[in-house]
């Protein structure tokens, strides 16, 4: 995608992306605490099922099912020598869904060890993510999303990696510390983030799941003050009650709908959804856009 | 004794080569390495969690207080194990089966080892058996942690199997988990966070 092109996607905010992927995977069978990227090479037809759920709901940018296949993930699972494979693969099933009807952003989530405690080494962090969005790229990723990050400095990291691909790149963080869950895990603000994500080159910024439509508002409000980059915002379906066992989220599409619109007035250009969400909450957003 | 402000200030600070230099000089000193502990060290740490719980700082430098803790605590272990100081007590620490997140755990040993716990730290992944293990060890708490909702269900299968036994209790705690969980499955401690734990600790060995 051109720096023209990506004006023209933005033109037309706000843009719909997806919902969540986890969820939709279990639903199909993907046993709880497994990771789910391994699917992309086992069980292909389920997650470009998801895929398609999401493009059929009206989702101009759909994701890929890699955010935990860095290899530093992946070798938690004894399976990091796989990492360039099942992100070909995870970018190629959603290439696949969307066609010519939506884009394929490649999801990029955190390496789960911290750089500031030196639990991981810089150069091997820089090594993962470019070879994760390297090849995100190669299964046909038509742009890149980091997401989920909580540490400022993995992030930029992160964003520098994906930017090697000469690919558009966001980056998100998440916000659900502080009073006001205003604040990443590692006490980051939206302002902190942009200036920095900003600096190190991302085409866009953002925050996704953490806490509910809501609190994204007032985060969505300050990053409009503090940058002029495109911003994406993916909420949860609110915060999940435990309902026999199951976490549950009682968030309907209509309310999710209703507070995510808000969020198009408050500046945001990309608007999805995170954890709890589905195709049903996208559907009824993109009939609230309409 | 009072405490010792320098090395208060140094561990809260997060000042690991200070804190290090200072305990170092006490003990060449022949300062009273318990007191040390009892006096400056665990206040010290009691003093960041509370301003973490307050919102006042955030991870990072609870971390770094941590570590700058640990570099004191380096020193003076092998002089309290030589002067027979027991801990308060031994837990065990662990993420549950089918979860591999560390960060949060890896606060909750740090902050428990800060408060004076000896802590048997079993990683992620934790099969019951992995628990059953610990107790053998001696561990009087187990403390359970979950960063998934999914995987979250396993702490009522820990909490379950030790169901009866008096000499083990149970401390769940991690980002989707709640007070209200915590009675549902039985467990004796919910700690919201990971200096919340702490005070989670404190109250069952408190009951005990």
């Amino acid at each position: 995608m051109t720096r023209e092109e990506w004006t023209a996607l933005c033109d037309a905010a706000p843009v719909l992306v997806d919902g969540a992927w986890g969820t939709q995977l279990q639903a199909r069978g993907l046993p709880p605490g497994e990771g789910s990227d391994r699917w992309n090479d086992t069980h292909p037809d389920d997650v470009k099922e998801v895929a398609a759920s999401y493009v059929n709901a009206g989702s101009r940018i759909i994701l890929t099912n890699t955010f935990g296949a860095n290899r530093i993930m992946l070798d938690g699972h004894g399976q990091g020598a796989r990492a360039a494979e099942i992100n070909r693969l995870g970018a190629a099933l959603s290439r696949a869904a969307a066609g010519d009807r939506a884009l394929v952003f490649g999801s990029m989530g955190p390496c789960g060890k911290m750089l500031m405690m030196g639990d991981v080494e810089e150069d091997a962090l820089w090594a993962a993510f470019t070879e994760q969005a390297a090849a995100l790229q190669a299964g046909g990723a038509d742009g890149l999303v980091i997401e989920t990050m909580a540490a400022l400095d993995e992030a930029v990291l992160a964003v520098k990696a994906a930017l090697t691909t000469g690919l558009p790149v966001v980056a998100s963080m998440v916000y659900d510390s502080g009073a006001d869950k205003d604040r990443t895990m590692m006490g980051v603000t939206p302002e902190q983030a942009a200036e920095a994500l900003v600096a190190a080159g991302a085409w866009g910024i953002g925050a996704n799941c953490g806490q509910g439509p809501e609190g994204f508002i007032p985060i969505c409000e300050r990053y409009r003050q503090a940058c002029d980059v495109p911003i994406w915002m993916k909420p949860n379906a609110g915060l999940p009650v435990m309902v026999d066992g199951q976490a549950t989220y009682e968030m309907t599409p209509p309310e999710f709908a209703d507070i995510a619109l808000r969020l198009r007035d408050a500046g945001a250009t990309f608007i999805g959804g995170c954890c709890g969400t589905s195709p049903a909450f996208i559907s009824a957003l993109a009939g609230r856009l309409q | 004794m009072a405490k010792i402000d320098e090395i208060y200030e140094g561990v809260c600070k997060g000042n690991r080569k200070l804190v290090a230099e200072q305990v170092q000089a006490y003990v060449d000193n022949d300062g009273d390495v318990v007191e040390l502990l009892n006096d400056t060290m665990i206040p010290a740490m009691r003093d960041i969690g509370d301003k973490f719980s307050r919102n006042e700082v955030y991870v990072p430098e609870m971390l770094i207080a941590a570590r700058a803790m640990q570099a004191g605590l380096d020193i003076i272990e092998p002089l309290l194990a030589a002067k027979g100081h027991k801990a308060r007590a031994r837990v065990a620490v662990g993420t549950v089966k089918g979860d591999l997140h560390d960060i949060g755990k890896n606060l909750v040993v740090m902050m428990l080892k800060g408060a004076g716990y000896e802590v048997i730290d079993l990683g992620v992944d934790c099969p019951v058996e992995k628990y059953e293990e610990a107790v053998k060890e001696g561990a009087q708490v187990l403390c359970l942690s979950a960063l998934l909702t999914t995987t979250m269900p396993y702490m009522k299968e820990v909490a379950d199997h030790f169901k009866g036994r008096d000499d083990v209790k149970i401390l769940i705690g991690g980002a989707p988990v709640t007070k209200e969980y915590a009675n549902e499955i039985g467990a004796h401690g919910y700690g919201s966070d990971a200096n919340d734990a702490v005070r989670a600790l404190e109250n069952i060995l408190n009951a005990a």
